[in-house]
């Protein structure tokens, strides 16, 4: 057994770490935070130089990394900073969906920093089910609608996902195409997100899109195991930080005459914040870990991390919040953009409720 | 033991009912409803509409011109308001400071203040907290000085509520310095207006703007504005704050909330079935709706007492714990009810998106709404204060 980093990986996480930390300061991210963009693209290339997105991709895909543990390291500092720049959407789903569909020249350019992408597949009625999938094509058209797209405004391309055969919830008969940004019967109605960066409401009106894959619900849930992996390792950095900011905070803040960390009432709720998060990184390693297992194997581990990131998640969000009292609920704070940041990786990829019957299905199989 | 309402309680509920019905415009409680904000002329048109009809006041005794209801009207009054998404009487001036100005203040002050609280004509808001004196009100630092007919007053309040709307602020300030920090301590009355005063807004993780800093720099008030006797302020505060405690278990709200929770859920597609079908979805609700109907009937027996003259003290706090843990269940259920939804920022950017859902508008702010409820347990004596408070009362002073 051996729970170190690789050297690789380990230098990966120091220069990402000593960059957001000297890059990425509260001030900076809360001017990100108003843009109209919702993002840098100074920062995004700079990251793309310190190899932030190759490290999500496999040697053979021209990348130095994309296991699970490259993924893991990568996205929990971004999780720690609170990074909103759609390294997630674009560079992880984006790209992965890419490389698992041979456009090489494509994932090369997103290694390099240069491109965009969006990846519009959840429909206003999918909730979190994958094989929900409504939009259609008819004629190579695209129609339909899609759901809270990250990052589509700031795309050069769309990955969109159509049923080309079966019903609506079937995982069989879903293709994935490639759609340029400006294609003719495309619609992106933007709006900025609670925890930062944009999405859109996309819809397609006769769009013509370039047939990535016909066996779409197979590629998407590869890509979305990873991206659920590496959102759990992200919200495992967000709930770090918001541990060290309580904790310091404890420490200073006086009241009655004491800090208020020397209240056992709070001193023992931060003991059990550290507990949840010692259970956190375990349920991250555990997911990381079992990426190459067969399936099931790889989704009861992603299951398991995705619940107990959740619930934890919410633990520490809400306690945070509490044991700083008034200062914790303004804007600017650091810890308000931390704590929506853990509490909304509830609402992707399936919440903890959603996750706990995959677990008990996946179980019972 | 009887668990109906008399029938005069039932002829009152009625009355309430009838009177939100035929009085309460619809483009206000659409508003609620949604999670909007009401604005400032909105609060005062509904302030005005309550007055006319003689409810404003409800706790004020009838020769001050209130309703003098008892604690089971109240009650009831307010579970209509919340049920029909009434907007909430700004407190801060009508069950605030004006049980203070009815039992410590002067007759100049009665007849001054109250009516024009009334008619609407003043804002006020309230400047207890400071940067350095949360938890810890006692240790404030804004000092008052004595000048003649004057106090000079310099300082910082902090949190304050609706302040941008305020044209008044109640303070407590330090007028003694060398005494034990409860014995040194004044109750002034302070226009806004008055030059050295500045609020600044501070922005909520929501977006909103709720809350102010209000700076003091050397803020000249007049003694005629201080409640009661100088230096016997601590007292004032804290009967102020056993009034702050009232309706704080807020069951008429959780009702609400929890209706629009099912609504959603209804609506709302999980796995081919309604959320609302889903056993861990139903269980989740199940248990705070448990919680909710034993909880509204501990309000209603620690409001018959009240209304019986038995003073409410510690249950007080028990209500404002167990209300605020409620109330943030029910705004965590919403958020989970309409899943990836819950992320946009703004509401209206899903105007008109999600077809499954009843009333898009409905689901859209319900994350910002579970955001900026986490005050519910911070602000009013936060829940490890109300505990303190618990623990101590009931084990006979120890800790
Ligand atoms: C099944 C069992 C097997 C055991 N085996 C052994 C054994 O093999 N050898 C041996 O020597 N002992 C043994 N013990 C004894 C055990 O170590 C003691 O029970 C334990 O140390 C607690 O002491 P206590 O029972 O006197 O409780 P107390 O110390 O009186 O504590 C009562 C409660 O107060 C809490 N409390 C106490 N101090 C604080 C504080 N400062 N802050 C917050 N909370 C506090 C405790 O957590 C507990 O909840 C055993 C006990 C049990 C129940
Ligand atoms: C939205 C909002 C609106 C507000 N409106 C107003 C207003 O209109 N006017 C006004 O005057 N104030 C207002 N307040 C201020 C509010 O009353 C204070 O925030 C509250 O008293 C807590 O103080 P604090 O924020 O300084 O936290 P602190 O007192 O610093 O507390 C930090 C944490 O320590 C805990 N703690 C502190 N002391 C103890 C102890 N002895 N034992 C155990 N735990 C302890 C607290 O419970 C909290 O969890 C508002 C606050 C908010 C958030």
């Amino acid at each position: 057994m051996n729970f170190d980093l690789t050297e690789e990986r380990q230098m990966l996480q120091d220069s990402l770490r000593r960059y957001l930390r000297d890059k990425y300061s509260t001030a900076t991210r809360n001017e990100i935070l108003e843009s109209a963009a919702g993002m840098s693209t100074d920062v995004w290339a700079q990251l793309a130089e310190l190899g932030v997105i190759g490290a999500l991709f496999t040697e053979e895909q021209g990348g130095f990394g994309g296991a699970g543990f490259d993924i893991a390291v990568v996205f929990e500092e971004l999780g720690r900073a609170g990074v909103v720049e759609p390294f997630m959407d674009s560079a992880l789903i984006g790209g992965r969906i890419l490389a698992a569909c041979d456009k090489s020249d494509l994932v090369e350019e997103m290694i390099g920093g240069g491109l965009q992408l969006a990846v519009a597949h959840g429909e206003p009625t999918s909730r979190y089910d994958l094989s929900h999938v409504r939009t259609s094509v008819d004629g190579g058209k695209l129609n339909g609608r899609k759901a809270v797209v990250m990052n589509a405004e700031m795309a050069d391309h769309l990955i969109v996902s159509a049923r080309t055969s079966g019903d609506v919830a079937d995982e069989a008969g879903i293709s994935l195409y490639l759609v340029a940004k400006d294609a003719p019967g495309l619609t992106i109605q933007g709006y900025p997100l609670l925890a930062g960066g944009r999405a859109a409401e996309v819809t397609l009106d006769g769009v013509e899109g370039e047939l990535l894959s016909e066996d779409g619900f197979a590629v998407l849930s590869d890509v979305i195991a990873l991206a659920t992996t590496a959102q759990c390792a992200e919200t495992l950095g967000a709930m770090d930080t918001a541990t060290r900011l309580t904790n310091d905070y404890l420490g200073t803040r006086k009241q009655f005459g004491r800090p208020i960390g020397t209240f056992q009432a709070l001193a023992h709720r931060m003991a059990d914040m550290l507990i949840e998060m010692e259970q956190a990184r375990s349920a991250v390693i555990n997911a990381a870990g079992n990426l190459n297992e067969e399936t099931r194997i790889r989704d009861l581990n992603i299951s398991a991390a995705k619940n107990l990131l959740g619930r934890a998640g919410r633990l520490i969000a809400e306690e945070a919040i509490q044991m700083h009292g008034g200062i914790a609920m303004t804007q600017e704070y650091e810890l308000a953009h931390i704590a929506k940041r853990i509490t909304m990786a509830d609402h992707r990829f399936g919440d903890t409720d959603h996750h706990l019957e995959r677990f008990i299905a996946l179980s019972a199989a | 033991m009887d668990l109906s309402y008399t029938d005069e309680e039932l002829a009152f509920r009625d009355e309430v009912r009838a009177f939100m019905r035929d009085e309460l415009p619809k483009e206000m409680s659409d508003k609620i409803r949604l999670g909007e904000e009401l604005g400032k002329e909105g609060q005062e048109k509904w302030h005005a509409i309550l007055n006319s009809k003689g409810w404003l006041a409800p706790n004020w005794p009838k020769k001050f011109g209130g309703a003098e209801w008892n604690a089971v009207q109240r009650h009831i009054f307010e579970e209509e308001a919340a049920a029909h998404h009434a907007p909430r009487i700004v407190p801060f001036g009508l069950s605030m400071l004006a049980p203070v100005l009815q039992k410590f203040g002067s007759k100049e002050q009665q007849d001054y203040w109250l009516p024009r609280l009334l008619e609407g004509k003043d804002w006020w808001c309230q400047g207890y907290s400071e940067p350095g004196a949360g938890s810890d009100l006692a240790s404030l630092k804004t000092r008052a000085v004595r000048d003649g007919d004057h106090y000079i007053v310099n300082g910082q309040k902090t949190w304050t509520t609706l302040g941008q709307h305020a044209n008044m602020i109640f303070c407590l300030v330090r007028t003694d310095p060398d005494v034990k920090q409860q014995e040194g301590i004044s109750f002034l009355l302070i226009d806004m207006n008055t030059p050295g005063i500045e609020v600044r807004p501070i922005i909520l993780l929501d977006g909103t703007h709720e809350v102010n800093e209000v700076f003091f720099d050397d803020v000249k008030v007049p003694v005629e504005n201080l409640v009661g006797e100088e230096n016997k302020g601590w007292t004032y505060a804290k009967y102020l704050l056993t009034h702050e405690r009232t309706n704080i278990a807020g069951v008429g709200f959780s009702q609400a909330g929890l209706n629009t929770v099912k609504r959603i859920a209804r609506a709302e597609m999980a796995g081919g079935k309604p959320l609302m079908a889903n056993p861990h979805f139903a269980a989740r609700v199940a248990q705070v709706e448990i919680d909710l109907k034993a909880m509204a009937t501990s309000n209603l027996r620690i409001i018959s007492k009240a209304a019986a003259g038995g003073a409410p003290g510690v249950e007080a706090s028990m209500l404002k714990v167990k209300g605020t843990i409620i109330r943030q269940e029910i705004n965590d259920l919403a958020r989970r009810a309409v899943g990836p939804y819950a992320m946009p920022f703004a509401s209206e950017a899903i105007e008109g998106s999600n077809e499954a859902l009843p009333d898009p508008h409905e689901a859209g702010p319900v994350a910002a709404q579970y955001f900026n409820n986490r005050k519910l347990s911070i602000f009013g004596g936060s829940n490890e204060i109300q505990r303190g408070i618990i623990a101590k009362v009931m084990m006979g002073g120890g800790q």
